[in-house]
């Protein structure tokens, strides 16, 4: 089947796509090699990428499934991730980074739809985002830095 | 070079590569492997020991897109283990690349070359196998001279002498002994006696297993793949395959996390193989469930203590008996047993008049273990941080006050520790220190929180070593840009750790440049010069110091350099960093200088530095947990986890600290959630993340770690190691917080919310 859709701002059309073909899979064979599968069973939270702004586990769902619609990946997101990443980095807490892409993403969208939150709900919306390195503690460190930073910006 | 002279030692820098990884970027095997390469599957063993009676792969070729597929008829028969260990290996040659005998469930049985993922799938059920299945031992307290035999093939090759026999079931054994254990026993006011069993944790390392194979430009094999070990690893293909090693290169890119999986060969050959037959790129790519059913991972032990002490609490005597099941296959078998002995006993070298340790490590029809940080360390501080909380416990004594009359330190001499000298010590002090910041004395005390939870604390001690003792060899290459910027290759493996940045950070100290100006490179076999690799926690102490002699040599060099512009003796000149200052006061820049080292030149402006230390100095640690245990279920929180860490100098504080945090997350969750469990034909239950739990962000709790410094002398900057301890004390501190909250002591992990809500309490 052939699917057309948005990738990073650009429109994709692919023909030949197996019908069986996860969205993982796709955005892989599309070049956006940030995407990662850690486990195949929508456990880690490795694969993360939105689906019209939402996270979504693209392990587990159909290439065929975003069709027509808009699909942004780490590299369409350069930039927003780019604000907050160097305070992860200051902790030391990217470790080995292959969870990275997942968890800056989900972050993203964390600070999208809650600008200002606490550390609790940090935990929990990250929550389905494993690290097998870092112990945790050092990505919420980073986050928190950077909440910080951005309140101690002076208003215009 | 003094303790207070550095600038980058010592401080948070942030890891060279950490922008490339947060930000994405593709550094990973499976991202820089070419398009189009064949896609390798293994058809595994549904039995735990079974013969290939037949096997025929005739229909299974015919499906499109197949272009072959191998049985144990086509592999070479060179006995050879996928152990990542400095020759000759104590693990034995016990391995083909296929073999007729099965010996776990996930042993390959045929290797599939296919162009896409769904040929080699579909060729993989329609493989014809008739298995003769065969009784298997799975039990490992039965399979020493068990009837059974796992290897009873005649070309089982041992390269040391380990106390190993395949007719007994036996991979190693051995007794160390310092003074006479039975009669100081005999003469103490009390004995415990219990065993600790733990099982197979799987390092569980976000990125499985992975490996690219192609032939490179000259015909040789080129092999990337996800590994701590470049050079081992191009020995087990050199001998697996039987090619030379000068007809191979092996080279790894980033690692999405190791923790000692990756120092074992778990997937490399399957490709190279297919690349040697086809003459075309292959990759394997390890499922989740691959890597949990056929990795590499931790040895389960059960560990019997007896301990042996006076009234007083003074302790005087310990009594191991490690038996450690190596599964299928004997990688890190002989080694990993040792350390359960040699990591724990130590610790109480402030007391102990007399100790015995003894071992066996057998073959089990179960999944093969390998290296998992701490590398039976872990299994070893569990059982006697545990039974030393026992005897805290029946003596009524606080059990760090227990500790502060037995531990460790600094000056003493360790009988049990190959009567090495804990120069650099500051177990004392990371005791004095944790107490404090988690509060002990308010925490200690069990509190009912009136809701059905109860509140209670725990405490243990931990130890390792810094690289292994006259074995392991770190190698750096150091070169001189026309620019004076420098290039520090390494054949380490960064494998997340952050090596490459600390060891440039060593670099940029001794060289006194900016960090920024030390680019690092690693590894590949045909550019790196000759390091054991990234395990043993060996890679700060050991490949550090090579670090630092390769400085002073180029130094050298520079000087030798800037002295022949100056027109004078180099014995004469000052190396300042940014130039070289004559007697006179007159200099010549770093940058003139390396210029010159191409023009008319005959003294290189490079250098490799090899070190091998012939101690491991013992990092130490003190970790106190607190938890929250809900008596009706038996959940357990860990609300706080306090620990205190002597690694030495911290070559870097915040890489220290998350490589600490990272490890008790690990420790924690081999404590409470990460089961490994077979069926009753061997069939491993927790073969993905669905089943085998790691903790999230929200089973960690608060994890709160300092550092007390010690400075060992012969370490880089007085660095020891800090990588695998970090692992150690959760499971004895956690087991020890729940039987204060319970009354109930538990001697085998993981301790499950069921396990504690059908727990009943001890007779003893």
């Amino acid at each position: 089947m052939e699917i057309k859709l948005q990738l990073n701002g650009r429109a994709v059309c692919v023909p030949d796509v197996a019908p069986d073909t996860t969205l993982y899979d796709f955005l892989r064979a599309q070049g956006c090699a940030s995407v990662k599968c850690g486990c195949e069973t929508s456990n880690c939270g490795l694969c993360t990428v939105f689906l019209d702004d939402v996270p979504v586990l693209s392990c587990s769902v159909l290439a065929a499934r975003a069709a027509g619609h808009k699909v942004t990946t780490l590299e369409g997101l350069q930039a927003e991730a780019a604000e907050f990443v160097g305070f992860i980095a200051d902790q030391g807490a990217d470790q080995c980074g292959f969870c990275n892409p997942g968890f800056v993403m989900n972050t993203i969208a964390l600070l999208r739809e809650n600008p200002d939150p606490t550390d609790e709900e940090i935990k929990a919306y990250l929550s389905g985002n494993l690290c097998r390195c870092s112990g945790y503690e050092g990505q919420l460190r980073g986050i928190r830095r950077f909440l910080d930073s951005r309140k101690e910006v002076p208003h215009a | 070079m003094p303790e207070n002279k550095t600038k980058y030692v010592g401080t948070a820098v942030r890891k060279k590569d950490s922008l490339q990884l947060l930000l994405g970027k593709p550094v990973y095997t499976a991202d820089i492997a070419p398009q189009g390469a064949l896609v390798v599957k293994l058809l595994r063993s549904p039995h735990a020991n079974a013969m290939v009676k037949t096997i025929d792969t005739t229909i299974a070729k015919k499906v499109p897109g197949v272009v072959d597929i191998y049985t144990w008829q086509d592999v070479p028969h060179n006995r050879y283990t996928n152990a990542g260990q400095t020759y000759p290996e104590p693990s034995p040659y016990d391995r083909l690349i296929l073999d007729r005998h099965l010996r776990f469930v996930g042993d390959p049985v045929a290797i599939i070359a296919a162009e896409t993922e769904k040929a080699a799938h579909k060729a993989m059920k329609l493989i014809k196998v008739e298995y003769e299945v065969l009784d298997a031992v799975l039990d490992f307290r039965t399979a020493k001279d068990n009837p059974t035999l796992v290897h009873p093939e005649e070309d089982w090759l041992p390269l040391c002498d380990v106390g190993g026999d395949n007719h007994r079931n036996l991979v190693a054994s051995g007794e160390e002994k310092d003074g006479d254990v039975e009669a100081v026993l005999a003469g103490c006011d009390i004995v415990l006696d219990h065993t600790y069993h733990t099982r197979a944790a799987n390092q569980a390392m976000m990125e499985t297993f992975r490996t690219y194979t192609d032939l490179d430009r000259y015909g040789r094999l080129h092999v990337l793949s996800s590994t701590q070990i470049v050079f081992h690893c191009r020995r087990i293909l050199s001998r697996a395959l039987g090619i030379p090693k000068s007809r191979i290169r092996v080279e790894k890119p980033r690692i999405g996390g190791g923790f000692g999986a990756k120092q074992t060969s778990v997937s490399e050959v399957y490709p190279a193989f297919v690349t040697m037959k086809t003459g075309r790129p292959a990759m394997i790519t390890y499922t989740r469930q691959e890597s949990q059913i056929a990795g590499s991972p931790r040895h389960e032990m059960e560990v019997r203590v007896r301990l042996g002490a006076d009234k007083d609490g003074r302790i005087r005597a310990l009594d191991l008996y490690t038996l450690s099941n190596s599964g299928a296959y004997g990688e890190h078998g002989p080694t990993t047993v040792g350390l359960s002995g040699h990591k724990s006993i130590p610790l109480y070298t402030g007391s102990l008049e007399a100790f015995r340790f003894r071992y066996d490590v057998v073959y089990t029809n179960l999944q093969a273990a390998g290296a998992y940080r701490g590398y039976g360390a872990t299994q070893g501080i569990f059982a006697v941080e545990s039974i030393v909380n026992e005897l805290a416990e029946k003596l009524h004594i606080d059990p760090t006050e227990l500790r502060d009359r037995n531990m460790v330190r600094q000056g003493m001499t360790m009988p049990a520790y190959y009567n090495e000298p804990a120069n650099a010590c500051a177990l004392d002090r990371c005791m004095a220190r944790c107490r404090e910041i988690f509060d002990w004395e308010h925490r200690y005390p069990v509190r009912d929180m009136g809701n059905g939870k109860v509140r209670a604390a725990g405490v243990a001690m931990a130890m390792q070593g810094s690289g292994i003792s006259g074995v392991d060899v770190g190698s750096v290459t150091l070169k001189l840009s026309e620019d004076g910027t420098y290039n520090l290759i390494i054949g380490a493996a960064d494998m997340g750790t952050g090596c490459d940045t600390i060891l440039a950070q060593m670099a940029a100290d001794c060289m006194d440049c900016p960090v920024e100006d030390v680019a690092v490179f690693g590894a590949d076999t045909d550019v790196s010069p000759y390091d054991s690799g990234s395990y043993a926690s060996s890679t700060t102490y050991v490949t550090g110091k090579a670090v630092e002699k390769a400085c002073a040599e180029l130094t050298g060099r520079i000087c030798t350099i800037g002295a022949e512009l100056l027109g004078c003796d180099a014995a004469d000149v000052t190396f300042e960093g940014s130039c070289v200052r004559a007697a006179d006061g007159r200099t010549v820049s770093l940058t003139d200088i390396a210029y010159k080292s191409q023009v008319s030149n005959n003294c290189a402006a490079e250098v490799t530095a090899t070190h091998s230390s012939p101690v491991s100095p013992p990092p130490f640690m003190v970790g106190m947990a607190e938890i929250e245990l809900d008596k009706l279920t038996g959940e357990v929180q860990v609300l706080e986890y306090d620990a205190v860490v002597d690694c030495g100098t911290p070559v870097n504080p915040a890489l220290a600290r998350v490589q600490t945090e990272g490890g008790i997350a690990q420790g924690i969750g081999m404590t409470l959630t990460e089961n490994v469990t077979y069926d009753a034909a061997g069939k491993p239950i927790e073969s993905s993340f669905m089943q085998y739990k790691i903790p999230t962000r929200l089973d960690v709790g608060h994890l709160h770690v300092e550092f007390e410094s010690s400075y060992e002398p012969t370490g880089p900057f007085g660095a020891k190691s800090i990588g695998e301890i970090v692992i150690n004390t959760p499971a004895p501190a956690i087991a020890h917080a729940i039987m204060r909250a319970t009354g109930v002591w538990h001697r085998e992990l993981p301790i499950t919310p069921e396990v504690i809500a059908m727990g009943k309490a001890d007779e003893d």
